[in-house]
């Protein structure tokens, strides 16, 4: 067995002439710098705080294809499944860490919608302001995404723009030869009392395993707007670790959704900046996982200034073999008073063997905050079940009904009516139950 | 339609229930009495299948079937219904979804076909009005948020939607101001029928005065200590159970 590590330093030697960007000087210095803090750091291991609870080192331990782009054939109808129907929407589509122009719709019109890959050589001024100044240098996988990313999605909406219809960005692997380690990057800017909807999704169609090291950052002037949501619900030979950084500025309102019911091992690092007064901060999760399966939700809020909300609402259903992190810091600084920051996280276990590590984290150095938090770690509650069962609804159904219900408050924000029913759609789908009640 | 004998019941070692024998027949209305920790809400439990309880002796027939065995969702699928003392709040899901699934998995459960939109529909409008309840009801979480009386309409109103051949009321009274329990009370009794029949469990005599019992039977103790006509709920409502206490030393 190779060190991946070591394949990794080795082949950026060769890489970095190839990747997009190689001939902007400021970005071949930050990749340089950033792979010299990936070889300080190393990959983290479990006597690390932060990776207690998740071992990486199952889904690390084989022999990545460390993958540059490579051509692949996919159709429409081979994808068509992971897009929204009935809405029109822009696309993004990547194969393999390769735009697909023909299946994807950009614009240039009153946005951006376009790729990391061209904003690196077009737009270095915008560059220069944002890329790397919301994810931190000196994560592990911040830093290793930093070194090799050269393409991802890019959107820039510029000020009082609203983007008249959801953006759908897909992430596919389709390699046939053997496990790939890819790294993607997304930079999305909102400016002044701009909107956008974003819908994410990370799909391997191939027979072997995948690793996706995913780095998203998000920046939200003045009054911008912005919902993001991320569908989780990839094959489970396929792991994911997804660093999303948002930094917001005054009377922004950011909502990122994290909805997990696929993948083999996933780790989603969200940290929230909230860097101007009067920002809100939303966060929402629902996972729901079964055999084998690792979902690792680490979150941040950072409050630096007064007047700010934060909401962050995680809901876990765990069958079978699974096991589930929450790990959520709420940071409020000094300056930062008035904050109102509410956090929960709520779990049920339906089987003996499934497993959640819970944490919730506050740091207050400011003295006129309300902040609240809480977590719970149950099963379904035996008497609604009986008070379902005795009106005639079998008790599969029953649990379905009660689980479903459970989880459904984190959808409550999602503002893509079509979203939201597919998102029921594949609850119910893995509670296996019929969801007439819900639609 | 349901015949109980000799039901010897507990739960965690503890005996409740000592030996109870009741038969209710199609058309009658029967009242259990008794005074708090009698066994009153166990023994209606039990009838709707809850799992908790460990039945030492006796039988439960219902229309010439041993019931024993069969799941609380089986049990609604043949007629039984039980209003809750305490209905539990289930976020998420409206009355009017949850109304729907409950009749429709009855009817699955019964080999029926299911319950058309249009039918459905024109029976919530009718029962609503029947309970006086806002249809607004119909769009709210389950239970959620409700008062007392509302929780308490809303299962009566789940029994005129599902149209039990055995209602078990616990302790339905508890809770309603006077109004309330008016209109609760002439919503099971517009319900009755000769097919029917009604189990009233309750503390006081009250809710007697709306739903005129057949039978009135005073449980004690795990047991039933005294049967009569209703005439005994006025008795006990002036006596006081004290009266029966003395009596079964």
């Amino acid at each position: 067995m190779t060190d991946l590590a070591q394949d990794l330093l080795s082949s950026f030697v060769i890489a970095e002439a190839e990747l997009n960007g190689s001939k902007n000087l400021a970005v071949v210095n930050m990749r340089k710098e950033a792979l010299d803090r990936f070889e300080a750091l190393g990959f983290p291991t479990t006597r690390e705080e932060e990776w207690k609870y998740t071992n990486l080192k199952p889904v690390l331990n084989r022999d990545y294809k460390i993958m540059l782009k490579s051509e692949s054939a996919v159709s429409f109808g081979d994808i068509k499944q992971y897009l929204l129907s009935d809405l029109d929407t822009y696309k993004l589509i990547f194969i393999n860490g390769k735009y697909s122009s023909w299946l994807s719709e950009s614009t240039h019109q009153s946005y951006d919608i376009c790729t990391f890959a061209a904003a690196l050589n077009k737009y270095p001024e915008i560059l220069s302001k944002f890329l790397g100044k919301a994810a931190p240098s000196g994560e592990t996988f911040v830093d290793l995404n930093t070194a090799f990313a050269d393409d991802g999605a890019y959107i820039r909406v510029k000020a009082n723009q609203t983007v008249d219809k959801p953006i759908e960005i897909i992430y596919l692997t389709t390699e046939e030869n053997g496990s790939t380690f890819s790294q993607a990057r997304n930079l999305i800017v909102v400016e002044q009392n701009a909107e956008v909807q974003i819908v994410e999704r990370h799909q391997n169609l191939g027979e072997h395993a995948s690793f996706t090291n995913f780095v998203s950052e998000v920046f939200a002037a003045r009054d911008a707007r912005v919902s993001y949501y991320k569908v989780q619900n990839d094959s489970t030979k396929a792991s994911l670790v997804d660093n999303t950084h948002v930094r917001q500025e005054s009377n922004s309102n950011v909502h990122v959704g994290t909805y997990t019911f696929g993948g083999k091992l996933v780790r989603n690092n969200l940290h929230f900046y909230s860097g101007g007064e009067r920002t809100e901060s939303h966060m929402d999760g629902i996972t729901i996982i079964g055999e084998g399966q690792t979902v690792d939700h680490h979150t941040l809020v950072d409050h630096q200034e007064p007047n700010c909300y934060s909401r962050e609402l995680y809901k876990g259903i765990y069958l079978d073999k699974s096991h589930g992190v929450f790990n959520g810091k709420v940071l409020v600084r000094q300056k930062a008073q008035k904050t109102n920051a509410f956090q929960q996280n709520d779990n049920i276990l339906l089987s003996d063997k499934a497993k959640v590590d819970t944490k919730p984290q506050l740091e207050i150095f400011a003295d006129d905050v309300k902040c609240s938090h809480g977590c719970t770690i149950g099963q379904l509650d035996k008497n609604a079940l009986f008070y379902l069962r005795s009106r005639g609804i079998p008790k599969r159904e029953a649990e379905g009904l009660m689980t479903y219900a459970f989880a459904s408050d984190a959808l409550e924000y999602v503002t893509i009516p079509q979203l939201e029913k597919r998102l029921n759609r594949v609850i119910a789908d893995k509670l296996g139950i019929n969801l007439e009640f819900a639609l | 339609m349901i015949k109980i004998k000799d039901l010897q019941a507990g739960i965690e070692g503890k005996d409740i229930l000592r030996g109870i024998n009741l038969e209710i027949n199609s058309g009658e209305v029967h009242a259990i009495m008794g005074p708090n920790g009698s066994g009153k809400s166990t023994l209606s439990s039990i009838i709707a299948g809850r799992e908790d309880y460990e039945i030492s002796s006796g039988s439960i027939d219902f229309e010439g079937e041993d019931l024993m065995d069969l799941s609380p969702e089986d049990r609604a699928h043949k007629g039984i219904f039980l209003s809750f003392q305490y209905p539990v709040e289930i976020p998420g899901v409206t009355v009017s979804n949850f109304i729907k699934t409950a009749i429709n998995e009855s009817r699955k459960g019964r080999g029926e076909e299911p319950m058309g939109a249009r039918e459905m529909l024109a029976m919530m409008r009718e029962k609503t009005a029947l309970l006086e309840m806002d249809k607004s009801y119909l769009s709210r979480s389950l239970n959620e948020g409700f008062s007392g009386g509302e929780k308490k309409r809303n299962e009566i109103f789940q029994m005129a939607m599902l149209q039990p051949k055995l209602a078990i009321l616990d302790e339905t009274d508890s809770g309603l101001d006077i109004d309330a329990l008016r209109i609760v009370a002439n919503g099971v009794n517009k319900l009755r029928s000769k097919n029917n029949a009604v189990l009233v469990i309750t503390h006081y005599q009250r809710l007697l005065d709306y739903i005129e019992p057949d039978f009135v039977h005073v449980l004690y103790n795990g047991k039933i200590v005294k049967s009569g006509d209703k005439s005994l709920a006025l008795e006990l409502e002036a006596k006081g159970y004290d009266w029966i206490k003395a009596e079964n030393v």
